[in-house]
């Protein structure tokens, strides 16, 4: 008796969790895919999304367009900052544990905050145009704000994101590097190699599986991007999940939100089994 | 370079590498002070353009965002994210002890399944949700936004309690075990004070995780909203300087986090991001 509870034991700890994670999933997944495709009537519709891809009232393409367009920017500008911060601060110096404190900080910061703080930033009277009009750089505020300045925006959004989520690349890398032992890097110097050999040589291709797991990881987040975006452009720039809001919320067509929250479903799906395919032996083998 | 000998070499590299830190330091924490900064900004030296860096600070403008309705949201967040904490705990702690502690068939699938519910995002759930709770009863609920943040701190809480508990040595259990006491009595006696630091640092972040998710607390809420939905209806229509002041609340705890965990800060992150 002892031993067959013993056995079972794991599986009563590990089943409310699976059993919660699986309802939270898959009953918004089948309740979505429902919302999106049968009207009041029970019948199969196609009017979501028709009205989607269709209306003139709807930003779909717009949204895919800037959404692919916002990670198409960010991302790149992220992983290179990422590699530079994590070979800086790898050395070990004083302060470095704090300089890493700081440089992690904006993971813990909600993406709302991050675009207010941007907008704080940047706006006419805000630190940026104030410091630069004092130095005598420009002679009246940078105006960033506002539907006739959307690549001002844009570049705004792009400053705020990168600023937020820089932090989530650093941390996969940080991390990854940690595990490259030392020994290599000494002996690459011993044999005289330039900092710029050794980056391209030994660091970058044993940071490899950290990359990868960083952009897909960093991609999935891109397509959610969504608080940032709404503080400092509203639908100036749709984005797929700001999208899903609007219609959620200000014009109440739920099949329709449904519908932007299941492709974003499926892009996250489809990153998902790219990485869990890419890194399951290593996932299980570095262990929890 | 090669001109110079490697004593200047080395200074210079050390000059630069510490140059470089000071940049990527003030990157990130530069707006962040002064965004608080001008949140606490008198508004005579806010809008004076030639005045920099405010030096007259007034609580003001944290008033006026209260006076809008913010210490209600304010409340709401912290009792969502609390209730987060204690469902994902209570469902996740169990679950992340026997990940660490037991090997039985399907270990490794339950590991995958997790890191692979980990990367699923709440905003598909949002609006479905809206659907069900409606039928419940549990539309415009903070009860409603804490079970749905929870499915989002869960598989986190179980990924990071887990590695806390691989972490302290199953020696002292057995150990335990063999002086008498019961397997529940090691657990209360020895795991859980040497697991107590880790697991705070868990809660924390899961805290956390609620305190600034929005997307799902503004499409679950329209009375009780929880802070960042407040801020994105309402604060978004306010003046300037009472959207400054949203930044200090909102960051607030963040601060406190870092500074409280900041032991586990990577080692933590690198487990739930990698």
């Amino acid at each position: 008796m002892r031993v067959e509870r013993d056995k079972l034991l794991p599986y009563i700890l590990v089943a409310p969790s699976i059993a919660y994670m699986a309802f939270f999933i898959g009953y918004p997944l089948l309740e979505g895919v429902r919302l999106a495709f049968v009207d009041e009537k029970g019948r199969f519709t196609l009017a979501n999304i028709e009205y989607m891809l269709y209306s003139v009232h709807s930003k779909f393409w717009d949204a895919l367009k800037f959404t692919t367009l916002l990670a198409g920017v960010v991302i790149p500008i992220e992983v290179a900052i990422a590699i530079a911060l994590a070979m800086l601060l790898t050395y070990k110096f004083k302060g470095r544990d704090l300089a890493v404190y700081v440089v992690v900080l904006p993971l813990v910061i909600s993406d709302v905050a991050a675009g207010l703080i941007w907008y704080s930033m940047l706006t006419g009277g805000g630190f940026l145009n104030k410091l630069l009009l004092n130095l005598g750089v420009i002679s009246e505020p940078v105006i960033f704000f506002g539907r006739e300045y959307l690549w001002r925006e844009f570049v705004a959004v792009v400053l705020a994101e990168v600023w937020r989520s820089t932090a989530i690349v650093f941390v996969i890398l940080f991390a990854g590097l940690q595990m490259i032992s030392g020994e290599l890097i000494e002996a690459a110097e011993v044999f005289g190699a330039s900092p710029m050999q050794k980056l391209r040589h030994i660091i970058l291709p044993l940071l490899k599986p950290s990359l990868q797991a960083a952009l897909i990881i960093r991609t999935l987040f891109a397509f959610q991007v969504f608080g940032s975006v709404w503080i400092l452009a509203g639908r100036d720039i749709p984005v797929l999940a700001g999208e899903a809001y609007y219609e959620q919320v200000e014009l109440h067509h739920t099949g329709v939100a449904a519908l932007y929250a299941l492709v974003i479903a499926c892009i996250s799906l489809f990153l998902g089994f790219i990485y869990i395919k890419s890194f399951r032996a290593k996932y299980l083998e570095v262990g929890v | 370079m090669a001109l110079l000998s490697p004593e200047v070499r080395e200074a210079v590299t050390g000059i630069l590498r510490a140059a470089a830190v000071a940049l990527a330091v003030s990157w990130t924490a530069l707006p962040i002070i002064l965004a608080i900064t001008y949140a606490l900004a008198d508004p005579n030296d806010y809008y004076n353009m030639e005045k920099v860096i405010p030096t007259r600070l007034t609580l003001e403008h944290i008033r006026s965002l209260i006076a809008l309705g913010a210490g209600r949201a304010i409340v709401n967040s912290v009792i969502v994210a609390l209730l987060t904490v204690a469902f994902s705990f209570a469902l996740g702690l169990p679950a992340g002890y026997a990940l660490a502690r037991f090997v039985f068939p399907g270990r490794d699938t339950v590991k995958l399944l997790l890191v692979g519910m980990r990367m699923f995002p709440i905003i598909v759930i949002g609006v479905p949700l809206t659907v069900l709770y409606l039928k419940i009863g549990l539309n415009d609920t903070l009860l409603g936004v804490a079970l749905a943040h929870t499915s989002m701190a869960l598989p986190f809480v179980v990924l990071i309690t887990s590695s806390i508990f691989a972490g302290i040595p199953k020696d002292l259990e057995e150990a335990g075990l063999i002086f008498g006491l019961t397997r529940a009595g090691v657990l209360l006696h020895i795991t859980m004070p040497m697991a107590l630091p880790g697991l705070a640092a868990a809660a924390m972040f899961a805290f956390l995780l609620s305190w600034n998710e929005v997307f799902v607390a503004s499409v679950l809420t329209f009375n009780n909203r929880t802070l960042p939905a407040f801020v994105l209806v309402q604060v978004a229509a306010a003046t300037e300087l009472i959207k400054f002041a949203a930044v200090i609340i909102m960051v607030a705890p963040a601060l406190v986090f870092v500074f409280a965990a900041r032991k586990y800060l990577v080692t933590m992150w690198g487990i739930t991001l990698r």
